[in-house]
């Protein structure tokens, strides 16, 4: 058997217990986002977490950019007690619309300076950012602690719908020793291809692993970005090499943080590589266009290689999807791949072009009457 | 490299190395020696602690991943 990377803390945390006796615990309502990052933690997503973050952790992260115990960890993932009535040392039980049901052991209440966290996570205070926006309306103290997941959310798309303890087996099956990952929000046109296939030339598989959860308005719908990568995959990947598996968590678009974040999900899902593109995980104008590259120069020790990308276009004199490194053509007989261009094309009704997306994956989403988040 | 902020311990090295350290990070994005021998003792221990070292999961609990794999078309 090969071994893959460790997970992140070189542990996988698995707190999944179907077992546990929740009767008489105080029960409160969680939303389906939130519920899923508990699942996430649960089944080590976020090794090594293994809750919430108390205080020393959640302000080493803001300032540090690392767990207390100097792991890299770039976002905090924290429960917001809103008007909540709850003292350390409780024991209650979250619950979810999708059916999610956990317990969480309150070990320590603090308050925290929304300022700072918005200014540290998302370089910015401007509440028209997504994730500034979320923490202003945030309450004024959070909770840290341990989780026990007892039962699973039901949601759609749980065909797609790996954990890291299934996808390193899985790996290892296929004789995978070294995977790179995709992330993305978007259905792919072929920029996004020919990364993933000049990764890919050089590991043994690709993971393609779309965040399906809350976005903004104008992203595409989960259900389309599912449909356009099993048609891609169909039609133009080899089944041995690409597995595209789905992960719920909501974007929070902390650019250069978040991408760190990202890496490190995939560095637990079993991972040595991991795609990073242009603007990643990144909003409006807040982040320049490869400050998620910079940012990966602090960490030597996030144990997953990132690879990096700039623009890819459609060279018509090459006749093939080219980048600036092996495109000796001028700029007029370049056609760039911009996702604001190809949701403005779709919008108004015409179906991109096979120079920019293949026709299985323009089909699927011309087949929408409105494929994007209103 | 950006400076951090909490505790701190002091590690002594000797003058001439942290001398060789001042030169080297010289023009570079180090703001110190201290900043440069974290990094560097950062990567160190974590290309000692590579590999995944511990299975999780018991020998039935990992036949049933593979069933569902499996059942999904993961795995042939």
């Amino acid at each position: 058997m090969n071994r893959l990377p460790a997970p992140h803390g070189g542990k996988l945390i698995y707190r999944v217990n179907e077992e546990k006796n929740i009767d008489g615990m105080e029960r409160i309502e969680i939303s389906n986002d939130l519920a899923h990052d508990i699942e996430n933690i649960a089944y080590g997503v976020f090794s090594p977490l293994e809750g919430f973050l108390c205080r020393e952790d959640f302000e080493n992260v803001l300032y540090n950019m690392r767990l207390s115990n100097d792991l890299p960890w770039t976002i905090p993932i924290v429960f917001d007690l809103k008007n909540m009535e709850l003292k350390e040392g409780d024991e209650i039980v979250l619950f979810a619309k999708n059916g999610m049901v956990a317990t969480f052991e309150i070990e320590e209440i603090y308050g925290y300076d929304k300022k700072e966290y918005a200014e540290k996570v998302f370089k910015t205070t401007d509440v028209q950012h997504p994730g500034v926006k979320k923490i202003m309306e945030m309450g004024s103290k959070l909770a840290g602690g341990k989780i026990e997941l007892v039962k699973r959310g039901d949601e759609e798309f749980e065909e797609y719908h790996l954990m890291p303890h299934e996808t390193r087996i899985l790996f290892k099956e296929k004789g995978w020793k070294e995977i790179v990952a995709f992330q993305t929000r978007n259905v792919p046109h072929l920029g996004h291809e020919y990364v993933q296939k000049t990764a890919l030339t050089f590991v043994d598989g690709i993971f393609i692993n779309p965040i399906i959860g809350k976005k903004k308005k104008g992203d595409f719908k989960d259900e389309v970005i599912i449909k356009a990568y099993d048609a891609l995959i169909k039609h133009y990947y080899l089944k041995d090499r690409a597995v595209l598996s789905i992960l719920r968590t909501e974007m929070r678009y902390a650019g250069p943080r978040e991408a760190i974040f990202h890496a490190i999900m995939r560095k637990n899902f079993g991972c040595t590589h991991f795609i990073v593109g242009r603007d990643h995980a990144g909003v409006g104008n807040y982040y320049k266009p490869y400050e998620a590259h910079d940012i990966f120069k602090e960490f030597p020790d996030l144990g997953i290689t990132p690879i990096f990308f700039k623009s890819f276009f459609y060279c018509k004199k090459c006749g093939h999807v080219v980048n600036e490194k092996i495109c000796p053509h001028e700029n007029e007989y370049h056609i760039y791949y911009s996702g604001t261009a190809i949701r403005k094309m779709i919008r108004a009704g015409e179906v991109p072009p096979e120079n920019m997306m293949r026709k299985e994956v323009a089909e699927i989403v011309m087949s929408y009457d409105n494929p994007f988040v209103d | 490299m950006t400076e951090e902020k909490g505790k701190y311990t002091t590690v002594s090295i000797p003058t001439p190395l942290a001398e060789k350290i001042k030169k080297r990070i010289e023009g570079t994005g180090f703001t110190s020696i201290s900043s440069y021998v974290t990094y560097v003792l950062r990567e160190l221990l974590a290309s000692m602690e590579e590999e995944e070292k511990e299975e999780v999961f018991s020998k039935e609990d990992e036949e049933k991943i593979k069933e569902r794999l499996r059942a999904l078309g993961y795995l042939d």
